[in-house]
């Protein structure tokens, strides 16, 4: 029988299993792939908080969702073309949110009595034609066809069978045309030390392929064109990859030293593990007993000269506040990354939210202006997090970078930055020249950017003490004088103020006015493009603009928000940066706010439009 | 290594010209005053010196040393010296702390730091009681104390931090006291010479909210039989008449008069390298019946964090070089878009 093959715009796929059928990995190496053979790509990873929840069970479900196409995207996908069950409480989760029509391709061996009933199902499914009628099934007897595959290997069974997501990234690869070489690279590296393994899974992904290939169940191969992305060299990042870069990069460009104090947690921990993994660029990493020792030791860095940096998450920010306060009134070059959860309290740790941004905004004791920076996608956290460290350093204040776990964890294609390119890092200690009258003034600033200057404990003459009691303006001494206390208070504003005064023109998508603006900050913005991009399709008057800094906000932000007759604010929160905007600017913003610890779909936010302006 | 000499300083070099607001009579004035006297003969440049503190009357002592200082919030100088030593392993970094901001509040970073053992110098001013907050019982007040929060007497057991020092796994633990200047300089030179987090607890007289705590070891007439001044190799001997001793019956120890029964001989000798000895030690704090150790409790050498850091440090440049930033951006799998 002939195979066809059809050429397709864009396809997304969810790969689900139980959290032990190493999902999470074949998704990434189905990415990889697919970044390899040059599509447009988005990913999602979705796993459960629980290390190892019962095998089978609804809990322990991991899935992993990737988006490609030929042509730009900017959203991971909300319903997918093709979901990937390893077990019947993966179908039992994902299953309504296939797009009608979808495909779903089982292991039909994991559809046992026991499974069936842990995931509550009556009947098996895929005997009952209950799914028929809505999608196209294939159910595949992937763990008898793995231990044929490797019979004469000697290998235990649980080993063979471990091995079965390999055969679906294989029937995968073969259904979207890819080809498997660098997995079987990747292979040879994660197993160098148990070549068995590398063997039995290339076998498995062998055998998935040609299950494909020879069967006459699948017909129909599917190719999706190279996306026209801009000339350069690309690779696949993942968000908290990136911005670790974007911290090396800060460090390497200035001279500074990296220091990173932190304590282990999810979704921020990777940026731990990378930075340590780096030591080879002279990065200090500290795992530090608690969350305040994380901050605290990084502002110690920074008051010793080096770049200081922690990341945690929302409950580790709350931790830090108090010290966030000290760095404020110090006035200390200090990077705080919160790779935001769903909250409150421990909340969901591993699905994404953007409930934090009060928090960084607001959440210290007393008037403790911080700037606070955001990241739109996985690879922006390499330039956001560059910036952050720049705009620490000149203006000589903490800054707090937002992510968010699906920023975090997720991936795009990147096209590799040049070191050269990035803006300029230049970074003067104060030394004795500074020194008027013998004495050095500590709170003494410079005129452009408010900020005091950088002298470091071995610096001769420069010695000082620095505290979190309010300081004398110049001189930086204790002082409870009620118009000094003023007058510092309404400093520390202006100064980070000041920092607006560097951005670029803020971009319009669209046309500067009309009948609805789509206003976004951090990993929200992907859906409100793609929203935008639909709507204007459909020739609405809608145009996107997208925050990267909430605080300071632009200062051509009041003048492009009075261009249009609706505003619509998507957060993934219950409204907090519709709350910004209505009390600065005195707008009727309306907010979307869809708090399920997903991203807010595009679906979502042009169903919300077309209810504003019809 | 190039013989760097040192500039010669002296007093006056070490005072800032911020005016010193503790109580009057306060102890803290004789520790700072020690202080002045010997940091500039120990041999550092000045501007290598970083004093860190938390909160709490004994945490305002930064701001009178002209030093590098950095006063900063309840509890968490260990936290930012962590930071600054690791930063800059060249700084000479002390710790001034007390028992409410080093042992309650910061209590989880001390224990942290002392098993870390960075090379960072820590001076615990002990008064046992709150003076910034006016007289709030402490975790190192004794069982029982009546104070503003506990009027019918307080519940909870005292820390004895010398006990804490040597369970978190310190390398360096000695007692002082406020009033007995020589030998806190001696301490104090100590405690800089050791390399590794050296934990100093300094007796030190709160004369408003809590004065006389530590009358049986500083008046005239009881201290000699309430202070047993260790040295190392030496038997633990003590009393006006020297006749007094510490010796151990099984492993209790108790105390014995010289005499008849018992030689000097017969007494236990410090050993400064002895943990069991520096444990028995610790534990005659709060005990009516033993007098209190002051001196060196235990001293051994153990690799420091920070060289440790930079060891790994180092490794890792001889394995992969001194990589940089373009290498990572462009290692991995990567395709180029035309």
């Amino acid at each position: 029988m002939s195979k066809t093959t059809q050429k397709v715009d864009e396809v997304v796929i969810r790969f689900a299993g139980d959290s032990g059928d190493g999902m999470q990995l074949t998704g990434g190496r189905f990415t990889e792939t697919t970044a390899i053979v040059g599509n447009d790509l988005s990913t999602l990873p979705d796993f459960p908080a629980e290390i190892r929840a019962p095998a089978g069970s609804l809990a322990g479900v991991s899935a992993f969702q990737i988006k490609f196409s030929s042509k730009d995207i900017h959203t991971p996908g909300d319903a997918p073309d093709v979901l990937v069950a390893m077990n019947p409480a993966a179908l039992k989760v994902h299953q309504q949110e296939l797009a009608p029509g979808g495909t779903i391709i089982c292991n039909a061996n994991a559809f046992s009595p026991k499974n069936l009933k842990l995931a509550g199902y009556e009947a098996n499914p895929l005997e009952d034609g209950s799914l028929d009628d809505y999608y196209t099934v294939y159910d595949v007897e992937m763990s008898n066809m793995v231990k044929r595959a490797c019979v004469d290997m000697k290998l235990p069974p649980k080993t063979v069978d471990r091995t079965k997501n390999f055969f679906a990234l294989g029937l995968l690869f073969w259904i979207y045309d890819r080809p498997m070489q660098s997995t079987k690279n990747w292979l040879k590296v994660k197993f160098a030390k148990r070549p068995e393994l590398v063997e039995a899974n290339a076998r498995a992904m062998d055998a998935g392929y040609n299950y494909g290939d020879t069967t006459e169940i699948f017909t129909t191969r599917y190719t999706v064109d190279k996306a026209s992305l801009p000339a350069g060299t690309y690779r696949n990042v993942v968000g908290n990859y990136a911005l670790s870069l974007g911290l090396a990069a800060a460090a390497e460009k200035s001279g500074l030293g990296l220091y990173y104090g932190g304590y282990p947690i999810t979704p921020a921990s990777d940026i731990l593990h990378t930075l340590s993994a780096w030591k080879h660029l002279g990065i200090k990493t500290f795992q530090a007993e608690d969350e305040i020792a994380g901050v605290t030791s990084a502002i110690g860095a920074a008051f010793a000269g080096n770049l200081g940096v922690t990341a945690t998450s929302g409950p580790g920010i709350a931790l830090k506040g108090e010290a966030l306060g000290l760095a404020v009134m110090a006035e200390l070059p200090v990077v705080v990354v919160n790779v935001q959860r769903g909250g409150p309290s421990t909340g969901l740790p591993t699905k994404t939210e953007q409930s934090d941004l009060l928090q960084a905004l607001y959440g210290r004791n007393g008037e403790a202006p911080i700037p606070v920076i955001t990241s739109a996608t996985p690879g922006d956290c390499f330039f956001v997090a560059y910036e952050a460290c720049r705009i620490a350093v000149k203006y000589m204040t903490p800054v707090i970078l937002l992510t968010d776990g699906y920023l975090a964890n997720g991936s795009e294609p990147w096209q590799v930055p040049k070191i050269d390119d990035l803006p300029p890092f230049d970074v003067t200690f104060a030394d004795k020249s500074k020194i008027a009258d013998g004495q050095f003034m500590p709170y003494l600033r410079d005129k452009d950017t408010m900020a005091r200057p950088w002298a470091i404990p071995g610096t001769e003459g420069l010695e000082h003490r620095i505290g979190g009691l309010e300081k004398e303006d110049v001189t930086g001494n204790v002082s409870y004088d009620p118009d000094n206390h003023h007058h510092m208070v309404e400093t520390r504003a202006l100064k980070v103020e000041k920092i607006a005064n560097e951005f670029e023109p803020t971009e319009i998508f669209g046309k500067k006015s009309g009948d609805l603006l789509l206003l976004s900050w951090g990993g929200t913005k992907g859906s409100c493009r793609s929203a935008a991009e639909s709507l204007q399709d459909e020739k609405k008057k809608v145009s996107h603009v997208h925050l990267r800094w909430v605080n300071p906000l632009p200062n051509d932000l009041g003048e492009i928000l009075i261009k249009f007759k609706n505003i619509l604010i998507p957060e993934i929160n219950y409204g907090q940066l519709i709350k910004i905007i209505r009390s600065e600017f005195l707008v009727d913003a309306k907010g979307l706010n869809l708090v399920r610890g997903k991203p807010i779909s595009s679906a979502d936010i042009q169903k919300t439009a077309k209810d504003l302006i019809g | 290594m190039p013989e760097t000499k040192v500039k010669t300083y002296t007093r006056a070099d070490f005072t800032s010209d911020q005016a010193v607001r503790w109580c009057p009579g306060c102890g803290d004035y004789a520790i700072l005053a020690q202080a002045q006297k010997i940091f500039p003969d120990l041999g550092v440049e000045k501007e290598k010196f970083v004093f860190i503190s938390g909160i709490g009357c004994s945490s305002r002592f930064p701001y009178y040393m002209d030093t590098y200082g950095f006063h900063t919030i309840h509890g968490r100088a260990p936290g930012i010296a962590s930071g600054v030593k690791l930063s800059n392993p060249d700084l000479s970094v002390w710790v001034v702390t007390g028992d409410g901001d080093g042992l309650s509040i910061g209590g989880n970073h001390m224990i942290h730091l002392l098993r870390r053992n960075l090379d960072i110098n820590v001076m615990l001013f002990n008064n046992r009681i709150y003076g910034l907050t006016k007289g709030q019982y402490s975790p190192t007040s004794e069982l029982g104390k009546v104070t503003r929060s506990t009027p019918m007497g307080s519940l909870d057991r005292p820390f004895n931090p010398l006990a804490l020092a040597l369970g978190s796994g310190a390398t360096f633990v000695c007692r002082t006291i406020d009033i007995e200047t020589k030998h806190m300089q001696a301490i104090i030179t100590r405690s800089y010479s050791h390399k590794g987090t050296a934990f100093i607890e300094i007796y030190q007289n709160c004369n408003i909210f809590n004065d006389g705590a530590f009358a049986p070891m500083t008046d005239k007439e009881s201290k000699a039989d309430k202070v047993l001044w260790l040295e190392n190799g030496q038997p633990m001997l003590f009393g006006a008449k020297q006749n007094k001793g510490i010796r151990l019956d099984g492993n209790k120890p108790i105390v014995v008069t010289i005499g008849k029964k018992w030689s000097v001989d017969d007494l236990l000798v410090h050993d400064e390298g002895d943990y069991v000895i520096a444990s028995l030690l610790s534990n005659m704090t709060y005990q009516d019946d033993f007098p209190d150790p002051i001196g060196v409790l235990y001293a051994i050498d153990a690799p420091i964090y920070e060289d440790l850091m930079l060891a790994q440090i180092n490794k890792a440049v001889k394995q992969k070089g001194t990589g940089s930033v373009q290498d990572l951006l462009d290692a991995g799998d990567t395709w180029i878009v035309e």
